[in-house]
């Protein structure tokens, strides 16, 4: 580790950091005026063409807003709580990668790559971040001294413990199926195949325990509004509200960045185009327009969600969790490992074997589901 | 299939909230497209006049004594011919709507025993001073399209004796 590599992390992060919080600002913007379409309105298009500068009147409203502290919170915590928050959701898209190896360019005799750290754990570093960034909810919802924030930040927890077990497993039949955890080779693997086509149960699986993750509609429970009063960020005003909010929007836009890079070929391009000028390999600077495509259209799939599905009760959130996702997802790393292994030894065509076993699994999951819920509605009736 | 039905469901709430992305927005961009009111909507209080400019009020203050919210205040004064500004004896001298108080509830306008006070289609009313949500009798009377429709009037003797005029039914 040189002076030169601690530089190059510096500068490389500090923009990363930068583009994220630009990414936030309009993300926001982005979210309104798609939720405003599907309600059937215009949404904010006064500040600016179209309302492009609304971010920023909303940042300055935030920045000059009065900072409130409860009287008998944890003053230290509850100062800390959003920065904790916010980190992880910084820092976790760290080692994605942006760019093929040939859009790498030399600067100063170093080779400057298109992603921050290339680490060969990538996806656990993955996992161990996202799993942090619920320190700083919990703290801010035990900090604030309010019963309503207190339970959302204990909502959240119990949301997350939940939801990290199915995502994780997800991950895990990534690298399966890709035989690595350094991100680069995740994505190399997908040259031929998306992982979508080879595991779409454990994409969808990926996509809903995500939502939960990052506390989205339909799985807001920790903010929901009606019964909790905002929950953890009741309490929080001016820019440490700002700061929650942005590591929530933040979180979703890493959370799409992952799965596009996991599951949509990161910064490849549609496996049909592969021996075209599309492809990266001959016109690399394609690489990161394709991860802003990918993340768009992911983001987009996100706010439509929230525009639709109603929010779900508490213990149906913890059973489908529990009972359906997180079964699920075993099997699918054991249908997932004996496929490859089959695909190794016997046939090369028990690959295609895994998509349909997978979807078997996920019809059988559906199936557990319909009829638990037949069965109450007879013991209801 | 039965068990598939709820993942249909749910294709199904993603298609109708989808398709309805397509459809024209129904938001009005207010300060430049305004829609009409309605015939009968309730709006800032007009005082009419006649044809011949004379004002309809004749300073009686039922409309104030109508008031629930007590927004109305009137002062009548003798009308005379050198100096008329409404049928019969007397007009209102001073005319105030305190429209901070006001409920646009529109029983004035029943009140009313020659159909002066209406209230009419303005709706944007705000105001930066409690003082400003006073408005006069010269900010609620109608405008003349000629000066000499300006009350007062000079008169000739004996013709506006009547305060009340004949009536019709209101038609709307």
């Amino acid at each position: 580790m040189t002076f030169a590599s601690i530089l190059e992390w510096l500068i490389k992060g500090f923009v990363w950091v930068m583009i994220l919080l630009g990414g936030f600002a309009y993300l926001t913007y982005y979210e309104r005026r798609a939720l405003a379409r599907i309600q059937v309105r215009i949404g904010p298009n006064r500040a600016g063409p179209l309302g492009l500068l609304q971010p920023i009147a909303d940042a300055i409203k935030l920045i000059f807003k009065e900072e409130l502290m409860p009287a008998r919170a944890d003053k230290l915590l509850f100062f800390l709580a959003p920065i904790i928050t916010l980190t992880p959701a910084l820092v976790i898209t760290a080692v994605v990668p942006f760019g093929p190896e040939g859009l790498n360019f030399p600067l100063f005799g170093r080779v400057i790559t298109w992603q921050i750290a290339d680490i060969n754990v990538g996806i656990l570093y993955i996992m161990s971040i996202a799993s942090i960034a619920v320190y700083g909810i919990v703290l801010a919802g035990w900090s604030s001294n309010n019963k309503y924030a207190m339970l959302g930040g204990l909502r959240s927890t119990a949301q997350m413990i939940s939801y990290e077990l199915a995502l994780g497993l997800s991950f895990v039949s990534v690298i399966v199926l890709a035989d690595s955890t350094r991100m680069i080779d995740i994505v190399e693997a997908q040259k031929s195949m998306w992982f979508m086509v080879l595991q779409p149960v454990g994409m969808v699986i990926f996509l809903i325990a995500t939502l939960a993750e990052v506390n989205r509609s339909p799985f807001d429970m920790p903010e929901a509004e009606q019964e909790l009063a905002a929950g953890y960020h009741s309490e929080y005003g001016g820019m440490k509200f700002a700061l929650l909010f942005m590591a929530e929007y933040d979180k979703m836009i890493a959370i799409c960045i992952i799965a596009a890079t996991i599951f949509f070929g990161g910064y490849r391009e549609f496996w049909f185009l592969q021996n075209t000028w599309f492809s990266v390999d001959q016109t690399p600077i394609l690489g990161p327009v394709y991860v802003f495509i990918k993340v768009f259209i992911l983001l987009f799939g996100m706010i439509w969600v929230r525009a639709t599905l109603p929010r779900i009760r508490y213990d149906r959130l913890m059973a489908f969790g529990w009972k359906i996702l997180l079964p699920l997802s075993l099997a699918l790393v054991f249908l997932t490992a004996t496929g490859i292994l089959l695909a190794q030894e016997v046939n090369p065509l028990f690959m295609w074997g895994i998509p349909v076993v997978s979807l078997a699994a996920g019809f059988i999951a559906i199936l557990g589901m319909y009829q638990t819920l037949r069965r109450k509605e007879h013991a209801r009736a | 299939m039965p068990v598939l039905e709820p993942i249909i469901e749910l294709g199904r709430g993603l298609f109708t909230t989808l398709r309805s992305m397509f459809e024209k927005p129904v938001t009005v961009q207010y300060p430049e497209e305004r829609k009409p009111v309605k015939p009968r909507f309730r709006g800032r209080h007009v005082l009419k006049r006649y044809e011949n400019g004379l004002e309809k009020c004749i300073g009686c203050a039922l409309c104030a004594a109508a008031c629930p919210a007590d927004a109305i205040f009137v002062e009548s004064s003798e009308n005379s011919d050198e100096k008329r500004f409404s049928p019969g004896e007397r007009y209102a001298s001073t005319y105030e709507i305190n429209m901070l108080r006001c409920i646009y509830c529109g029983f004035c306008e029943d009140a009313c025993p020659t159909e002066a006070i209406v209230l009419g289609d303005q709706y944007e009313l705000s105001f930066t001073d409690r003082k400003q949500a006073i408005y006069p009798k010269d900010m609620l009377l109608e405008a003349v399209a000629a000066s000499q429709l300006l009350t007062p009037q000079k008169t000739e003797p004996g013709k506006f004796t009547r305060s009340v005029p004949e009536m019709k039914d209101p038609q709307d």
